[in-house]
């Protein structure tokens, strides 16, 4: 066995944690934009589809902002 | 003559044609000024027919204008038109029927497509000849599509009656297609799969060349069965694409107007009054112009949603 093989693997540095991250942003404001599609176009609930622009429209602009988050 | 000296020939030529005024005004500009100058008519072109008729229908909906009284006082609703739209029956109905257009197209157009690239990915003998010859529906302008179908879709005389009273035995002036009102949307649904599956094939064709050889080879070393492989290899590394497909697709059907307009205009009844052709009646026929410019921008913002997640999956297929 060689000296080597005792060497410690350096443990990568651990990532800082960040709220503001761009990818699990983006897939709330995904969902968010797919549930007010849903809601316009569903046939069960007229007050769903009352509040589908709403919900489509904040899904949208969140998207717009978290898309600007670093990764 | 080389590439270069053929450039600067031409740019020596350009200088001299330039006139000595201008000339030595643009001498006298940053680099970043000239950048403005060519980059300027593109902005303009696109702030004056994309920017400027968004912001005047944003404004519009928010008013009880309308365009066949153009000299009538005009006031401010606020959002009562987005109330109203949000809680009619009538154009929920139309949200209903786009749904349902929207839904079968998808399904449909994807099962096909995804079908045919699969076979056309085989590589047989004129599989060249045979995807020119699927693509070409899609080449074809939706106005001429539109009243071929028409055409084949009449009772007397249509091929398409007559195609299936011969497989089938019934009268082919027994149904109407278009004049039905269980058949008017399947109709449509037809006309748009005829056309729009070669662009859904492209895309999965696209996915399916993307697979590398050597996984396919490694399952062959490791006795997986065509049907493992299947499952296993293409269909999940063909997936991005397929979802790609799904979502330009389902875009594209949402804004859905031509073929539905030169087929059916939203008849019989209501039946295939999809949510483009209520915004036209609501535009043109009624002449409610602030209510249908505040149910556009409804459109207009869904499907600008939808196309926030379709970027963002071409995005993750770029990566891959």
């Amino acid at each position: 066995m060689s000296a080597t093989d005792h060497t410690p693997t350096p443990a990568a540095p651990a990532k800082p944690f960040r709220l503001f991250r761009r990818g699990p942003w983006e897939n709330v404001a995904t969902i968010v934009i797919a549930a007010g599609v849903i809601m316009l176009m569903q046939p069960f609930s007229i007050e769903l589809y009352g509040w589908s622009f709403l919900t489509t429209l904040i899904g949208t602009a969140m998207f717009i902002i978290v898309s600007k988050f670093p990764d | 003559m080389t590439e270069t000296s053929t450039v600067s020939h031409l740019a020596r030529g350009a200088a001299e044609a330039t006139p000595e005024p201008v000339a030595r005004r643009v001498r006298g500009l940053s680099d970043r000024a000239i950048a403005w100058v060519f980059i300027a008519p593109t902005i303009i072109l696109l702030l004056a027919i994309n920017i400027f008729p968004l912001i005047w229908t944003i404004q519009l909906s928010f008013t009880n204008y309308r365009a066949n009284r153009p000299n009538a006082a005009v006031t401010n609703v606020g959002v009562e038109h987005y109330s109203n739209i949000l809680s009619d029956p009538d154009v929920w109905h139309s949200m209903q029927v786009t749904a349902h257009f929207v839904l079968w197209t998808i399904v449909i157009q994807t099962v096909l497509g995804f079908a045919l690239a699969y076979l056309i990915d085989r590589k047989f003998r004129g599989h060249g000849f045979w995807t020119t010859v699927i693509l070409i529906p899609m080449m074809l302008s939706p106005a001429v599509v539109g009243n071929f179908w028409k055409f084949l879709y009449q009772p007397q005389i249509g091929l398409f009656n007559y195609i299936v009273g011969f497989f089938t035995g019934m009268d082919p002036s027994s149904f109407q297609m278009i004049g039905d009102v269980r058949l008017a949307p399947w109709s449509i649904i037809i006309v748009d799969t005829w056309m729009w599956t070669p662009y859904v094939m492209l895309i999965c064709l696209a996915g399916l060349r993307s697979i590398p050889d050597y996984i396919y080879e490694a399952a062959e070393v490791d006795r997986a069965s065509a049907w493992r492989q299947f499952w296993s290899i293409t269909l999940p590394m063909a997936m991005p694409f397929i979802m790609l497909a799904v979502l330009f697709r389902g875009i594209e059907n949402f804004k859905m107007f031509d073929l539905v307009n030169l087929l059916t205009s939203g008849g019989p009844g209501s039946t295939t009054e999809v949510a483009s052709i209520t915004l036209k009646r609501e535009a043109f026929e009624k002449w409610r112009t602030g209510y249908s410019s505040a149910f556009a921008i409804i459109l207009f913002v869904t499907v600008f949603g939808l196309a926030n997640i379709y970027v963002k999956a071409l995005n993750r297929v770029k990566s891959r």
